[in-house]
C-alpha cells in the first residue's frame, strides 16, 4: 500500500471535518441532505459485514453452519438486548472460536 | 462564565463513558491492521492520518484484498461523509474563532466529541470559549486512539492467525449500527444495502463499496419520501 493513498484518504477525511465548519456556511446544507446523511452508517457498514460473513476466504459462499454465521447471530440477539458495544463483539468472537477450536 | 480549563475538563469527563468501547475498538483495529499484513509503521500512521475508526479498517481491508487505491479512498470519503452533518451543526458554535483555530479543532471532530460537545453546547449557548470543551474531549479522545492502536499492533503480532481475527470486523460494525435496528427504515436500507454488497461483489476494484452506499442512500431518500407523504 503506498502511503500515498494514506495520505490521500487523510486529507479527504480532513476536508469532511472542516469545510462546515470553515468554509462553508453550515446552514446550505438543507434538511434532506442531513437527513439523507443520517442513513450513511446503515448504507456503509451493511456493506462490510455481509461479504465478511457470507462469503470465504475464495470469494463463494459459506455453508449455512459455517462458524460466522453462528457468530453473527449471537452477536445481533446479544447486541440487540444488550445495547453493548463490548457485549456485542465478544459474544460473535466467542460463539465463533467455540465452532473452530 | 465558565473558565476553559473547567471547560477542557467538563469535555474530558463527558466523553469518557465513550471511551470503553473505543478502547477494545482501538485495540482490535491495531491488531487487525497487522493481521492484514500490514507494517506497523503504516497501521499506525492511519490513526494518525486519516484518524477515522471504521475508515480505516474498511480502508485497510479493502487494499488488502485488492481493491484499488481510488476505490479504498473514495470508500473512506462515503464513510467518513457523516462528518459533513457534523461540521454543519457545530459550525453555529464554532463561528468566532479565527481561521486556524477552526482548522485546528476541526480534526478533533468525530462521532464521539460531536455527541457530547454538541449535547454541551445546547444547553451553555450563553457561555464563552465553548470550543475548549470540544477541545478538551476531542484530544482526549483522540490520546485514547492513537494509545490503543500501538497497543493493537503490539498484540496483533502475537496473536496468531488461526484465531481469525478478521470475524472482529463484520462484528465491529454490527456494534456500531446495532441501535439501529430498533428503527424498521433502518433496517430496510440495511438489508438492501447488505444483499447489494453480495450481488456486487465481483465488480473489478471491489467497486461494490461504493455502489452499494450508493443505492442503499437511494433506498434511503425514497424511504424519506414516502415518509413524507404518509
Amino acid at each position: 500500500m503506498s502511503w500515498m493513498s494514506v495520505i490521500t484518504a487523510g486529507i479527504i477525511t480532513y476536508i469532511t471535518r472542516f469545510s462546515m465548519v470553515t468554509f462553508v456556511n453550515g446552514k446550505m446544507l438543507n434538511k434532506k441532505a442531513r437527513l439523507v446523511l443520517s442513513y450513511v452508517p446503515s448504507t456503509v457498514f451493511p456493506a462490510i459485514i455481509f461479504p465478511a460473513v457470507f462469503f470465504n476466504d475464495y470469494g463463494s459462499f459459506v455453508e449455512i453452519n459455517d462458524p460466522k454465521i453462528f457468530g453473527i447471530v449471537a452477536a445481533i440477539i446479544i447486541g440487540f438486548y444488550s445495547k453493548n458495544i463490548i457485549a456485542t463483539i465478544l459474544s460473535g468472537l466467542l460463539v465463533y472460536w467455540f465452532f473452530i477450536f | 462564565m465558565i473558565s476553559k480549563s473547567v471547560l477542557f475538563r467538563k469535555g474530558l469527563i463527558d466523553i469518557s463513558p465513550l471511551l470503553l468501547p473505543v478502547i477494545p475498538f482501538g485495540i482490535i483495529f491495531g491488531a487487525i491492521g497487522i493481521e492484514l499484513g500490514f507494517s506497523p509503521l503504516i497501521t499506525y500512521a492511519t490513526s494518525l492520518i486519516i484518524f477515522g475508526g471504521a475508515s480505516q479498517i474498511v480502508f485497510m481491508q479493502l487494499i488488502s484484498g485488492g481493491a484499488s487505491s481510488l476505490v479504498a479512498v473514495t470508500s473512506v470519503g462515503v464513510i467518513n461523509s457523516r462528518h459533513l452533518l457534523y461540521g454543519a451543526v457545530l459550525t453555529e458554535y464554532l463561528d468566532k474563532l479565527n481561521l486556524i483555530k477552526k482548522l485546528l479543532i476541526s480534526y478533533l471532530i468525530t462521532d464521539q466529541t460531536f455527541a457530547v460537545s454538541n449535547n454541551f453546547f445546547k444547553l451553555n449557548k450563553e457561555e464563552k470559549n465553548l470550543h475548549y470543551h470540544l477541545l478538551g474531549a476531542g484530544v482526549t479522545l483522540w490520546t485514547t486512539w492513537q494509545l490503543t492502536t500501538i497497543i493493537g499492533i503490539f498484540l496483533g503480532s502475537i496473536i496468531p492467525e488461526h484465531w481469525g481475527l478478521k470475524f472482529a470486523i463484520p462484528l465491529t460494525f454490527l456494534a456500531i449500527i446495532i441501535n439501529d435496528f430498533r428503527k424498521l427504515d433502518h433496517v430496510i436500507v440495511m438489508l438492501i444495502s447488505g444483499f447489494s454488497s453480495l450481488l456486487f461483489f465481483d465488480v473489478p476494484f471491489k467497486a461494490y463499496i461504493i455502489i452499494t452506499p450508493l443505492i442503499g442512500l437511494l433506498a434511503a431518500f425514497i424511504i424519506i419520501k414516502i415518509k413524507e407523504k404518509l
